[in-house]
């Protein structure tokens, strides 16, 4: 039976496999190193439809097809269909559980939404109350673009510490019984907020969730880094990623194998992302994708997935408000 | 709202700000400023240019400015429904926002935006989103100014 430990974590009895995934991206992320390790690539933002919004839909809609296939399993298999998005009233996800038509659970964790439905999609089956459950998530450069800052084709200067949305999606098959990596802990984030105002700064808003889920993650679990192969933040890019390992410092933990998808998605020296990559796709592109075919390689054997959100939206920053933000950690163990 | 610190972690509020600080790179301020004044200045000179060759056609100073603005409006919105025009404006910065091909644009990439919302609660509504505050401002402005100028002049 599964376990609670400390007031965040719960360690997984019997721990459920991440029995299969699929990933697909957008045209800038088809540029990026990562490439190779996803299963679909879109070269066009519409994707062949008419809104950003249609595209990104029918993006979600064929990753969690392709998931499918690659488990072998029907829509009918699967009890739980767990998943959120970047958009008002998450409507990719509402919109592409009607054409699963998979029991649905809709989810709200901004860019943290991967780990959030994986980690209720991993209570459900160790619960002993569902045999298979999907997790996905989206994002959409455009369509996010357009909801939280300004219309696509506005032109304005980017700060350098400015992120850029992935445009792609992921969806991961958890199964009771399988292959795959087990999950075998998740550490729950509360909310933090320090204060941080600057909706174009959200790696560095993003750090001290990071860090305080983590040392929970540690605590609650009496594990240190050398526990994990790769600890890998969602996307606190290039700026927050450096806040991060400086606050990990001063709390007394150094962080040797440690990565960020935000970084490691594009290429930030050729491409035109500033400080990195951001969205709900972020983590679960690299993470379901590369870093998820390189466990089943047996090239890592325990990686902690730690994502972030920041819950804030267009409305509380303009209202003054400062940005609160969250980060779930969920470990993966051969 | 206060900002909340979790439990967990000994970090202050100031230590944050300092390291979020330290490591938040600064915009390259003189060297946008550089490419802001060269760029916005080669648009005034091309606007310039334009004003010339309308007066040579023989019209007045002030309709040959007319047709120079509607010109230059025209040109800055067919760049920003060609998709171009943003990637010019995150080279030139303020070079291309100030003069009015950033009014333009500001107009043409609301309505392409909002257009697959309906003709009128899409684009005919929302067009103005980002250039309202201009019209606003520029209105309030001009009063403001007038009345100084009828009071004082």
């Amino acid at each position: 039976m599964s376990q609670r430990v400390g007031t965040q974590s719960v360690l997984l009895d019997p721990p459920p496999y991440l029995s299969a995934t699929a990933t697909v991206g957008g045209p800038m992320e088809g540029q990026g190193p990562l490439a190779g390790d996803m299963d679909r690539i879109y070269n066009r933002l519409l994707a062949g439809e008419k809104s950003f919004e249609a595209a990104e839909l029918k993006m979600l809609e064929e990753c969690c097809l392709l998931a499918l296939g690659k488990g072998n399993l029907n829509v009918d298999e699967i009890d739980y269909f767990i998943a959120g998005d970047l958009l008002n009233q998450t409507i990719s996800s509402g919109f592409s559980a009607l054409k699963l038509s998979i029991p649905y659970l809709g989810v709200y964790g901004a860019c943290s939404t991967l780990n959030l439905a994986l980690s209720l999609g991993a209570l459900l089956v160790a619960g002993g109350v569902a045999q298979h459950v999907m997790a996905a998530t989206s994002s959409h450069n455009s369509s996010a673009e357009r909801q939280y800052r300004y219309p696509t084709e506005y032109g304005f200067k980017r700060p350098p510490h400015a992120q850029w949305t992935v445009t792609g999606a992921g969806a991961g098959i958890i199964s009771r019984e399988g292959g795959g990596p087990k999950i075998t802990a998740i550490t729950t984030g509360k909310v933090v907020d320090l204060g941080v105002k600057d909706p174009l700064a959200l790696g560095a808003a993003m750090a001290p969730a990071a860090a305080s889920t983590l040392i929970s993650h540690f605590q609650e679990l009496e594990r240190d880094p050398s526990y994990y192969d790769l600890i890998l933040t969602g996307d606190l890019g290039q700026v927050g990623r450096q806040v991060y390992q400086e606050i990990m410092v001063r709390e007394g933990y150094s962080l040797p194998r440690y990565h960020d998808c935000g970084t490691m998605i594009y290429n930030l020296e050729r491409q035109p992302v500033d400080a990195g990559g951001s969205g709900c796709a972020c983590i679960a592109v690299v993470a379901l994708g590369h870093i998820y075919q390189r466990i089943r390689r047996g090239e890592f054997n325990r990686v902690l997935l730690v994502a972030t959100g920041a819950l804030h939206s267009p409305t509380t920053c303009l209202q003054g408000n400062s940005i609160p933000v969250i980060a779930h950690a969920l470990a993966l163990e051969n | 709202m206060a900002p909340r610190i979790p439990s967990r972690l000994k970090l202050t509020q100031q230590e944050f700000d300092q390291i979020t600080q330290k490591i938040t790179p600064r915009p390259p301020l003189a060297r946008n400023a550089v490419i802001a004044f060269l760029s916005g200045g080669l648009i005034c000179l091309i606007g310039q240019l334009l004003q010339n060759l309308y007066a040579s056609f023989g019209y007045s100073t002030q309709e040959a400015s007319s047709a120079t603005v509607s010109t230059v409006i025209f040109i800055g919105s067919l760049l920003t429904g060609l998709g171009v025009f943003d990637q010019i404006a995150r080279f030139a910065g303020a070079g291309t926002a100030v003069p009015v091909t950033g009014f333009a644009n500001s107009l043409t990439s609301a309505a392409l935006e909002f257009k697959k919302e309906g003709l009128v609660t899409g684009l005919s509504s929302k067009m103005f989103t980002l250039a309202g505050s201009v019209i606003v401002l520029g209105v309030v402005t001009a009063f403001v100014a007038g009345i100084i100028k009828s009071l004082f002049l």
